[in-house]
């Protein structure tokens, strides 16, 4: 049986990499005694598969990852076992049991949505919405990317779906060790997050900056992402984009 | 809710793996500082990884919060990156768990491993802002505290620490802690605890004695400076290891360290009595823990932990009596639960291979031998009850089980070796790639061959051993015997299935010059740390140069702790320390060896070694 694991990965954790995120999970899922299925062969693992890895520094509201497990009671009692054995910082949201067709959690991946934070207040660009407004206006959006090899020009333009300022939205990474909220706006973005197209939220700063003729500071910003989609066709044959989790059912 | 980080994320995300600053560990343990009145800070004093593999932390940091009253934390050397903005930044080092600044802490807990550490040991004292040398701190400051094997010859950084704690922590630490907090509620002062933690069995306190010196540089005698210290420190010791303290909730890091899995402590000490080998004298009498409570605890921290390997610890682990039972106990349980078994390593026999066939891949997995000598006369010399007979017996068996790779671990430069003895190396690596030859048949052999490799590690004489007399070679003889051991190698008729790896000579001559030291090295150490040297254990960070500049120039000759021949009745630094074995019964040993004599192990016959003294273990088995 296929289940589909949402969790929330915010504070200290964000300096935790992705394979020992990795790491983390395969012994909670012991602790939790979740009757995980194993692969065949001289050294067996958990089959065990995350969506989108995301970069150190960075927070998540909106991780998944899938696992087979052999056997469950309900869904519910999956997420309380694994919330029990969790520490400050990754929270279990959701656990739903995914269809036997359905894909893996990585190849399902279309879109992400990301905020970003300017983390000492407002953003230091003046009339930032504007700018903001007339930057996604524009007809391309060219970067310059550099591989090991070659540069290459990209253009982020078709692979940004939505981008705007937004209210801020006091998730838990938002709020600081005193318990203050947050009061800033942050920019929000959607953004191609499929294998092929996937786009950095970091990239799209960056151009913007650049076109702002505005220098940050390293690290000055922090970028969470909120949720990760991905492409469905409704019931009224039309392409639509859904939270991974959507696929499951309880 | 955000835990606020003692660095910024700038820093954090400029430093490699940053995970090994920020705590918040599964099992890591979080209190309110408002509500404890002891703040203890645990110290391994190198990098997260290889500290967090440290059983004896993972001990006491359980042990004392399970104490309502008292928070312990963690703090390990920052690496050279961090170490170097923390400097720029003048930012304090602090705690994982609270990240405050360690000199905010009541204590600080030092475990002293190996010698090659004692310039991190400074690093943390500097980094955390107390003062360098004890006598400077101030009423307000941390009490520095040390423990561990080179708490057992302490004096050459003794001038850095408050107290040591001698011997096992399960036994004295709640009766420190409550005579601390008592002076502290009688408005007692800095001095005032020291005196009354100086009549607390096993703890030393450095500063109420001064070192006296001979003309020709050796000890002459201790001078008190406090009426009351005692003229000697008993080590502590756990009589009863079923039934003490174990953490049963050990902290599970999220990045790999050195000893990434759950272990299993199944006894303390060793029966063997290499005359090389410091712990095996250190940490007698033999205990061995009783194996239902070694059942109960895998399971239960299996399930506290989530880990997918658990190993066992302890000197020849061998000769824990009921292994037998708790290996089939541990296969049992963990191979349904995809579970792996890590196995120390094993004496050589039907039992061991079979067991050993059981939980790892044969093909991949290779066998160990510690012969530590290349002739049966240098084995008799250091009591290595291991002879030619049984390793080639060992070999044959395992070669016939489909294993394929073998290790051998000898050590160059011990007492009375000869050029005969090196080239027995060579020797007894060839005859075990004979073996391979002998027992398999050309069409059973997987890739055709058999790989051999040969480690040698040079000697060093350690405190407390029976070759604490010995003379340790200089870098040069060692060179030279290295080069022997390798020409010997290249003229064996097996040569190519032979391969050969040797030690660092440099870093083996300091640590013999630390591990005999006196007070003296206290200011070759502060010079050196002060010149840059750091993580000296660490091939890349290492600087001889520098470390001989530093003896150079304080004046101090390094023979003198090296290759001088010491005298029976010499006085060693460390003779006011009392490890149970008798120096009469070291000396007996000294003298044995240099006659060739072997001596019986604790569990055939008794050698009175004066461990008999703490009333249990193998002492009184029958």
């Amino acid at each position: 049986m296929k289940i589909r694991i949402k969790f929330a990965k915010y504070g200290t954790l964000k300096f935790i990499g992705h394979l020992d995120v990795m790491r983390f999970f395969q012994k909670a899922i012991r602790r939790a005694g979740i009757d995980i299925k194993y692969s065949e062969g001289f050294s067996p693992h958990q089959i065990m598969s995350f969506a989108a890895p995301l970069g150190v520094g960075m927070e998540s509201m909106g991780e998944y990852l899938d696992i087979e497990v052999n056997s469950i009671t309900s869904v519910e009692d999956m997420k309380t076992a694994l919330n029990e054995t969790m520490v400050d910082g990754i929270d279990v949201l959701s656990v739903k049991i995914l269809p036997d067709s359905s894909k893996n959690a990585m190849a399902s991946v279309a879109a992400a949505a990301y905020t970003i934070s300017y983390k000492e207040g407002n953003f230091p660009i003046d009339d930032i919405q504007q700018k903001l407004a007339d930057f996604y206006a524009k007809e391309s959006i060219v970067v310059t990317k550099k591989t090991k090899k070659s540069t290459m020009d990209m253009d982020l333009k078709p692979g940004i779906f939505e981008l705007k300022m937004d209210k801020p939205l006091n998730i838990p990474s938002d709020i600081d060790s005193d318990g203050d909220k947050q009061i800033t706006p942050v920019i929000y973005i959607l953004v191609d997050a499929s294998s092929s197209g996937n786009i950095k939220p970091s990239m799209v700063l960056d151009a913007f900056c650049a076109y702002c003729n505005v220098e940050l500071e390293p690290y000055s910003c922090q970028i969470t992402r909120l949720e990760t989609y991905t492409r469905i066709i409704d019931a009224q044959g039309e392409e639509k984009l859904v939270p991974l989790e959507e696929a499951g059912h309880e | 809710m955000k835990r606020k980080l003692a660095l910024s994320d700038e820093i954090l995300m400029q430093v490699e793996k940053p995970a090994r600053y920020i705590g918040n560990e599964v099992n890591s343990v979080m209190k309110n500082k408002e509500d404890v009145d002891i703040r203890f800070c645990m110290c391994f004093p190198d990098i997260y990884e290889i500290g967090m593999s440290h059983l004896g932390i993972q001990i006491l940091y359980s042990m004392f919060n399970s104490w309502d009253d008292v928070w312990c934390e963690r703090v390990y050397s920052p690496w050279v990156d961090l170490d170097k903005i923390m400097r720029d930044k003048g930012i304090a080092l602090f705690a994982l768990e609270s990240q405050e600044p360690v000199k905010n802490m009541d204590f600080l807990g030092i475990t002293i491993q190996y010698e090659m550490c004692y310039t991190n040991i400074l690093q943390i004292l500097d980094l955390s802002q107390i003062p360098l040398y004890a006598k400077d701190r101030s009423e307000n400051d941390t009490i520095v505290i040390g423990g561990g094997p080179c708490s057992y010859n302490p004096e050459p950084i003794a001038d850095f620490f408050d107290l040591f704690y001698i011997g096992e922590g399960e036994t004295q630490y709640r009766l420190l802690l409550d005579t601390y907090n008592e002076n502290k509620r009688n408005g007692g002062t800095r001095r005032e605890f020291l005196e009354k933690a100086a009549q607390i069995p096993g703890i030393y306190v450095p500063l109420f004695y001064e070192e006296e010196y001979k003309p020709d540089g050796t000890v002459k005698g201790r001078k008190k400076l406090y009426d009351k210290a005692p003229d000697t420190v008993l080590k502590e010791i756990v009589m009863d290891v079923s039934d003490t303290h174990y953490p049963l909730k050990p902290i599970v890091p999220f990045i790999q360290v050195t000893q990434d899995r759950l272990v299993l402590e199944i006894q303390r000490g060793c029966i063997r009595g290499c005359r090389f080998c410091q712990a095996g004298q250190l940490y007698r009498p033999v205990r061995e823990r009783d194996v239902d409570v070694l059942k109960k605890y895998a399971v239960e921290m299996l399930n506290n932990t989530g880990y997918d390997e658990v190993s066992l610890s302890s000197l020849s682990s061998s000769d824990y009596s009921k292994l037998n039972e708790l290996l089939e106990f541990l296969i049992g349980y963990c191979n349904s639960r995809y579970i792996n078994i890590s196995l120390p390593s094993l004496r050589i026999d039907a039992f061991s291979l079979d067991v050993m066939g059981k939980v790892q891949d044969v093909k991949k997995s290779s066998l160990t031998f510690a012969p530590e000598a290349g002739s049966q006369r240098l084995r008799d010399v250091i009591n290595k009850g291991l002879t030619e007979e049984v390793i080639l017996d060992g070999a044959a068996l395992a070669f016939k089980g489909g294993w394929t790779r073998v290790k051998l671990y000898f050590m160059l430069g011990l007492p009375t070796e000869t050029e005969e003895d090196i080239l027995g190396i060579g020797d007894l690596s060839n005859k075990i790639a004979a073996v391979f030859f002998d027992t398999v048949p050309k069409e059973k052999r997987v890739n055709g061959k058999v790989q051999i490799v040969t480690s040698t590690s040079f000697f060093i004489p350690k405190p407390f051993t029976p070759f604490q007399w010995a003379r340790m070679c200089t870098k040069e003889e060692f060179i030279e015997k290295a080069y022997q051991t390798k020409k010997g190698i290249m003229s064996q008729l097996n040569q190519k299935s032979i391969k050969y790896n040797w030690h660092e000579a440099d870093v083996s001559v300091l640590e013999g010059i630390l591990a005999r030291g006196d007070r003296k090295l206290a200011k070759v150490i502060l010079t050196a740390y002060k010149r840059g040297c750091l993580f000296d254990s660490w091939s890349e960070c290492f600087h001889n140069d520098v470390w001989l500049s530093c003896f150079e120039d304080c004046g101090i000759d390094m023979d003198f702790y090296t290759t001088r021949e010491r005298n029976e009745d010499e006085i060693f630094p460390w003779d006011f320390i009392d490890c149970g074995v008798t120096k009469e019964f070291l000396l007996k040993e000294w003298k044995k060896a240099m006659n060739g004599e072997t001596s019986p192990n604790c569990k055939s016959q008794c050698q009175g070694c004066g461990a008999n003294r703490f009333g249990g273990g193998v002492c009184f088995e029958r």
